[in-house]
């Protein structure tokens, strides 16, 4: 499960609640609340870079050896790249299994 | 020395906002609009006023217009009533979470149906919860003053919140009343510059009004509710310093000849003068009553108003407004409230008066001090009554 970490006590906030750091939502990790994660199998993965491209979350990074990697923390599970994938590669798992 | 000047109050509106030198002045400028909106742009179109009026297309794009302006830094103020404040709701609850600190005249009248123009406090009640100070002025002077004291409160860095001045539609609104009023130069003793602590700036960006996600929207309003509370101080530390100015004074709640009352009317707004008359012809024929008035209506001044009933028998509400279904009026409701608890509760009794322009007399008022004095004698009496209602 993704953890949040941009969370912080009321006294903390900023006036009125703003934002006053630029990229401070990368801290907040958005993943918990999924029922499903994707998980590719590499040996069937032909590098197409459809999940990195199609992913609405930019879950996908692409890897030094042409792969792409998953990062759980702000994926939501909605299985477009295991949709999209042209090699049936990404399969959706439970969370918890 | 200023020098008193026969004025209608809205147009005192006008010029109280000219004083303050405002900068911004979005507003829907056709009906329910008073004479505010009109006077102030001929004021900006004249150049006696150097600011930007926006005539906006809906209220609810006034009071957007109104948080875009505060948050770039402008002083900004705005006018409405009724049906107009109705269409901004969804905004208004925004300006205080945004900590927009934005002046508004609400001119108060009857909400529909039926369609009715009039005065009542319907309109203002229906935002009741929504996170601004509220204060209620009694006549034209206080109006004026008022609005000058709310410039300073809500742009002091403690606060930092939007805040609405009350009057009765027409009672006030419309109404000619000799009017001290403060010129710019008088004013700008008291009111410094808006030094805003964040602004929209695309050299030093920000982001204001993001998503409140469950693990923060909590947080985000106990911030607000706790800087609402918090103004209190700030509210009467601004009024104490009115008066070492200007030489009238204001408090959260004011009372009138409540020595050794045994019931005491509480109202708003401008049916308290007619009160005060009522309460010295009861007194002449040796009724004890006196009479009370909420100037501070958000934070609701608890503190003030247990201390104030002390002693008091019963307490007669006045309510301008009918909390449907709720058995009540929303004054009452909330005088039963901060009384909960106290360590000395005058008996409360609710009456409801004043609805859609219908006028309280001096006789209506004699006839709720009336009833109020024979139900405490009894001990108990309706939870709450309309007064004034025809029955054939």
């Amino acid at each position: 499960m993704a953890k949040v970490d941009a969370i912080t006590g009321w006294r903390n906030l900023e006036i009125g609640c703003a934002i006053t750091e630029p990229g401070s939502s990368r801290k907040l990790k958005t993943g918990d609340w999924r029922s499903q994660r994707p998980v590719t199998d590499y040996d069937k993965c032909i590098k197409c870079g459809l999940c990195w491209i199609y992913c609405p979350d930019m879950v996908y990074s692409p890897t030094r050896d042409g792969y792409f990697k998953w990062n759980g923390d702000y994926c939501k599970g909605c299985g477009i790249c295991a949709h999209e994938c042209p090699k049936d590669a990404i399969t959706m798992i439970m969370e918890g299994e | 020395m200023p020098k008193k000047v026969g004025i209608e109050v809205s147009l005192a509106v006008s010029e109280a906002v000219c004083a303050a030198d405002v900068d911004v002045i979005p507003a829907y400028p056709v009906t329910p609009q008073t004479h505010i909106v009109e006077h102030l742009s001929e004021l900006v179109a004249d150049g006696e006023l150097d600011a930007e009026f926006m005539p906006v297309e809906s209220e609810h794009s006034a009071m957007s217009a109104c948080i875009g302006a505060a948050a770039v830094g402008a002083r900004t103020f705005t006018a409405t009533s009724a049906p107009g404040l109705a269409l901004m709701h969804e905004i208004v609850f925004i300006a205080p979470s945004l900590r927009t600190p934005i002046v508004m005249v609400i001119a108060n009248r009857a909400l529909s149906g039926p369609i009715s123009i009039w005065n009542d406090h319907s309109d203002i009640m229906a935002q009741r919860d929504c996170g601004w100070i509220q204060t209620f002025a009694e006549n034209g002077q206080e109006v004026f003053d008022l609005i000058i004291h709310a410039f300073r409160v809500a742009e002091d860095p403690e606060v930092l919140l939007p805040m609405i001045v009350n009057m009765d539609g027409f009672t006030l609104s419309h109404v000619i009343e000799p009017i001290e009023l403060l010129s710019a130069s008088e004013v700008s003793q008291y009111l410094k510059p808006f030094e805003p602590q964040l602004v929209l700036d695309p050299k030093n960006p920000v982001t204001m009004g993001p998503v409140g996600v469950p693990e923060l929207y909590t947080e985000a309003r106990q911030q607000a509710e706790s800087v609402l509370n918090g103004s209190k101080k700030v509210i009467v530390r601004a009024w104490k310093e009115f008066a070492k100015l200007y030489g009238r004074s204001y408090k959260p709640i004011e009372t009138y000849r409540t020595e050794g009352a045994e019931v005491v009317l509480m109202t708003m707004g401008s049916v308290t003068e007619t009160a005060m008359t009522a309460v010295d012809r009861m007194r002449e024929k040796g009724i004890e009553v006196g009479l009370m008035r909420f100037r501070l209506w958000r934070p609701f001044p608890h503190e003030e108003f247990r201390r104030a009933v002390r002693g008091i028998k019963a307490l007669a509400v006045v309510d301008r407004a009918i909390s449907f279904g709720a058995q009540g009026g929303p004054v009452c409701s909330k005088v039963k409230s901060a009384l909960y608890g106290a360590p000395y509760q005058p008996q409360v009794f609710g009456f409801i008066s004043g609805l859609g322009g219908r006028d309280i007399t001096v006789e209506m008022f004699k006839q709720m001090v009336k009833k109020a004095i024979r139900y405490a004698k009894k001990g108990e009496g309706p939870v709450y009554e309309l007064i004034g209602v025809r029955e054939r």
